[in-house]
């Protein structure tokens, strides 16, 4: 456990509103190493607290990685320097004395800046909304025994589900495609026989969704994969663009 | 003192159910979209009951103060979720998990409930799998299982380290399906800060708009609080930040009960503090003491390194104190057996910590097979600590985790105020003074998707209540009242900030009103908090305005109910002259230092009725234990 601290200058974007025109403020920070990114700015906020100044809006709830609220852009990267976490998992262990961090939202059109480095991200809701589910209601399904499914399938299956919808694939993809989001439950459901049914009409709705909320188009530079906290892969995107032409070549829609 | 009618059906408790949902009142399907249905809380426990709800045809509005349904605290849950499936084939049933978690709650919670939640288990997994949640699988495809504390059989079902991510964002895909449909009302970024009663029955929800600070008013026919724990009372804890017991809070106020707020889950294996300016604690969860032993040494005061610590020095204490159920121990005996050790000086390396050690497993199962178990949490585990505990043994310790102690409601889950219901962990209902590993995820689904849609039904068909419109003058009331206390915070423009009198109440809360609580400390937590609550009011101070997105103002709000709460957590533990489960009172201890109940004077519920500010009267309901025989629980 250590004792000493380091010193940081932080460059964070300061916006009001939606409205508003935002910029960088400068403050300064000294922080234990062993405190977490998040800490450090929950400290910052309490000495402003202190004086009376305004404190910095930002997200965050679980704090282990999973919930998915906090998502920071720091200098530059979604979630920070590190691979496979979010910002909150992020420990200021990483960071040098007297270093200076620039600390911004997620910056997409499809997420408008509320306040601070707090975005709108209900677009992903939306595109879940559109399809992203087994149309069953509750009771009267088999026992859950009845359907076996191969390890390595569900392992996949699993893989894709653990995204956690925090939208920093969004954010680091320089056409603000929310591409990795959508596969990855479209590609859960493909893999699992429960969503076999559904399967044409769910990638056409959800695709259409997505397009329709400001999302750009993927051009294959794999940065959404290497920000996701999760390792959700790339792999997902290719099944559900091969998910979207199988259903399109049976479908009546032919708009694309 | 007025009896309590728990409203516990006729019959043999196998059947209880069974008929009560025979004579249950129904609401034809046709009729079922004139009832409007508010649900607080998109957790497991109201994002299922808001799904279901919607299915059956309610016209539902679900609000959270999340930006999304998804964001629920339920997210977090680790290890996973009980069902009496008896897949395994060794020797479960429905009646061995009712068996379980009565005893795993020290026999205080109601049996009928119990059994209930044992029999419905079942059919979550179905639900589940239905809707293509991801569980682990064995080799043939089967669903996989293991086991959590307080069972000697395995009936956990899990997702790796994720099981509550999977679980949430399945009950999350079916509310969203009826979004789309228009049958559910999503109503994000809002904070319910009362609930408006008109001629005593519940008809509504006065909620803050969080974006642009505006009061906003909702009325419905009957309303569902799915709000969640209030373990956030001690500031540190295992819960999400945002966690809070603002909405529990203010129906108490309003009329309905609070039934054993002492009632609160030390969790045994959570990472150790690492300073002052920690804003929460990680669980790790306890599936991984499946594999995982916990030791201390010996020696107080011993500083070796772990692994230069040679074996006949170390002290597995649960192993030794609780052969049969070893490291698999409850959770209020484990962490009590933690603080015991450490309070004897031989904490790890002299820290507030004891050791998990995968030595053992991973020499006999190998480092994969390990990994591919707990990977994530081995994971998370060195991204904070900085250390490798396939090398190392972890470092752990007890935290504030879970509320077992809520609202007080019936059997149909329904609070002293008519027309409010109570789901998941906001609730009192079904894990007595102790909830085991496991059982949260079960107890708010069950209570979403299997039981709230039916009694609520019940309700709506017997009693008839009638919508209010929003202009009532009791909404005027309300909110006025509402925008009054935010005045009042704003304008103290005091010294202190907000997070520095939480942490005060965590600190008086956690020594006090912890993990062991004697009644000299009692009295003085609650004359502390008084204090402490006279201090947040003349010098906290809340920065900015009402009128705009403000998360100062928004903490403190939950601060000050917490300032009130943890007040009548520190009266019940003084009233509760027993031990039981996670309330260990000092002064009432077998010889081998185990908790000591009173059968004869608190076989009972109490519940709380709000009367003004440190004024509570007491309602007991008496608990009979007609199946499972009370005795002092053994782990031994
Ligand atoms: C780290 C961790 C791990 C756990 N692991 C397990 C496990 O493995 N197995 C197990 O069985 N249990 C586990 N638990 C316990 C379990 O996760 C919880 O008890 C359970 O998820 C609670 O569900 P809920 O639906 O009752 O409430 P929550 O999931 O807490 O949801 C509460 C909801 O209410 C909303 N809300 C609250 N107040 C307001 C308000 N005033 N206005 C508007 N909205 C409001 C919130 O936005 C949220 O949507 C774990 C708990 C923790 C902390």
């Amino acid at each position: 456990m250590a004792h000493n601290t380091i010193k940081l200058k932080l460059n964070i974007w300061k916006q009001a509103n939606p409205d508003s025109a935002g910029g960088f403020k400068e403050y300064n920070v000294e922080v234990s190493p062993d405190a977490s990114f998040l800490e450090m700015l929950d400290e910052l906020n309490d000495n402003l607290e202190r004086n009376s100044e305004e404190p910095v809006a930002f997200e965050s709830d679980c704090r282990e990685g999973i919930c998915g609220t906090c998502g920071l852009v720091i200098n530059g990267l979604p979630h920070g320097p590190l691979p496979k976490i979010a910002t909150c998992q992020l420990h200021m262990r990483h960071f040098k004395d007297g270093q200076t961090i620039w600390i911004e939202p997620f910056r997409a059109k499809a997420f408008p800046i509320m306040k601070d480095l707090i975005v709108d991200r209900t677009a992903l809701d939306r595109i879940i909304q559109a399809g992203g589910y087994v149309s069953i209601n509750t009771g009267g399904v088999p026992d859950a025994n009845e359907i076996a499914i191969p390890k390595e399938i569900a392992a996949e299956a699993f893989d894709a589900a653990a995204c956690i919808g925090c939208g920093a694939c969004v954010a680091a993809c320089k056409n603000a495609s929310a591409m990795l989001f959508t596969s990855a439950k479209i590609s859960q459901l493909a893999l699992l026989p429960q969503g076999q049914t559904e399967r044409h009409e769910r990638v056409e709705a959800m695709v259409k969704e997505m397009d329709e909320n400001g999302f750009g188009a993927c051009t294959n530079t794999y940065a959404c994969e290497a920000e996701c906290p999760k390792g959700v892969s790339v792999k997902n995107i290719a099944r559900m663009n091969r998910e979207f032409f199988g259903a399109k070549a049976k479908s009546k829609n032919l708009t694309f | 003192m007025t009896k309590l009618d728990s409203k516990i059906p006729e019959g043999p408790i196998a059947e209880k159910w069974t008929n009560h949902k025979f004579n249950m009142k129904l609401v034809n399907p046709a009729n079922k979209r004139k009832y409007d249905i508010i649900v607080v809380g998109t957790g497991l426990a109201g994002a299922s009951a808001a799904a279901t709800l919607g299915e059956l045809g309610y016209n539902v509005t679900a609000i959270t103060y999340h930006d999304s349904a998804r964001r629920a605290h339920s997210i977090a849950a680790q290890g996973g979720i009980n069902a009496a499936k008896n897949y395994q084939n060794d020797g479960d049933s429905v009646y061995r998990l009712f068996y379980d978690t009565v005893k795993g709650g020290d026999f205080r919670a109601r049996e009928a409930n119990v059994y209930r939640l044992a029999e419905v288990s079942n059919n979550i997994i179905d639900q589940c799998v239905a809707q293509g949640v991801p569980f682990a699988r064995e080799y043939g495809g089967l669903l996989d299982n293991r086991s959590f504390g307080g069972a000697q059989v395995s009936r956990t079902f899990y997702a790796k380290g994720q099981t509550g991510q999977q679980l949430l964002l399945g009950a999350y895909s079916a509310l969203s399906r009826q979004v789309k449909k228009g049958k559910v009302n999503m109503v994000t970024r809002r904070e319910m800060l009362d609930i408006v009663v008109v001629d005593g029955v519940a008809s509504g929800v006065v909620v803050r708009n969080m974006v642009n600070g505006e009061i906003e008013r909702y009325s419905a026919h009957a309303v569902i609080l799915a709000t969640g724990g209030y373990s956030n009372v001690f500031f540190l804890s295992t819960n999400a930040m945002m966690c809070n017991a603002t909405a529990a809070w203010r129906a108490h106020r309003r009329g309905a009960y609070f039934a054993n707020p002492c009632y609160t889950q030390i969790h045994p294996t959570c990472l150790p503090v690492h300073g002052e300016s920690q804003s929460k604690l990680t669980l790790m969860s306890e599936s991984l003491r499946n594999d995982g032993r916990i030791w201390v040494s010996k020696k107080q005061n011993d500083m070796r390194a772990p692994n230069d610590i040679p074996e006949e020095e170390r002290d597995y204490y649960l192993e030794r104190k609780y052969p049969s159920f070893g490291n698999l121990s409850p959770r209020d005996i484990s962490s009590r057996s933690a603080k015991e050790a450490i309070d004897d000086g031989r904490g790890a390396q002299g820290q507030d910590a004891v050791y998990l050690d995968f030595r053992d497993s991973i020499n006999r199962l190998g480092k994969d097979a390990i990994e591919e178990k707990y990977g994530n949490l081995f994971e998370i585990y060195e991204t904070i600590t900085g250390e490798n505990p396939y090398k190392v043994p972890m470092k752990i310790y007890p935290a504030p985790h879970y509320t077992m102690g809520g609202l007080w409601v019936d059997y149909n889950l329904q609070s002293t105020i008519p027309g409010l219901f109570v789901a998941g962990e906001a609730n009192f209902s079904d894990h007595g003074a102790n909830r085991l590993g496991a059982s949260a995820l079960m107890q708010g689904l069950a209570d979403g998707y299997f039981v709230i849609p039916y009694t609520i039904g019940n309700y709506l068909a017997s009693d008839k209540p009638v919508k209010e419109d929003t202009t009532h003058a009791e909404y005027d009331k309300v909110q006025t009242e509402v925008e009054e206390r935010f005045n009042q915070l704003l304008n103290i423009k005091g010294k202190k900030t907000v997070d520095e009198i939480h942490k005060k109440l965590g600190r008086i809360m956690w020594n006090k009103v912890g993990m062991a609580r004697n009644e000299a400390g009692l009295k003085e937590a609650v004359t502390e908090i008084q204090e402490l609550r006279k201090e947040f009011y003349e010098d906290v101070n809340v920065v900015g305005d009402s009128k705009s997105l403000n998360q100062n103002l928004e903490r403190a709000g939950r601060v000050a109910d917490y300032l009130e709460l943890g007040e009548l957590m520190a009266v019940d533990a003084l009233n509760r002259n027993e031990s039981c489960g996670g309330h260990f009172r000092e002064e009432y201890q077998t010889d081998e230092g185990e908790a000591l109940r009173n059968d004869d004077e608190f076989t009972n519920v109490f519940a709380w009725e709000y009367k003004s500010d440190s004024n509570w009267e007491l309602h007991k309901e008496d608990l009979q234990f007609e199946y499972v025989k009370l005795a002092q629980r053994s782990y031994k």
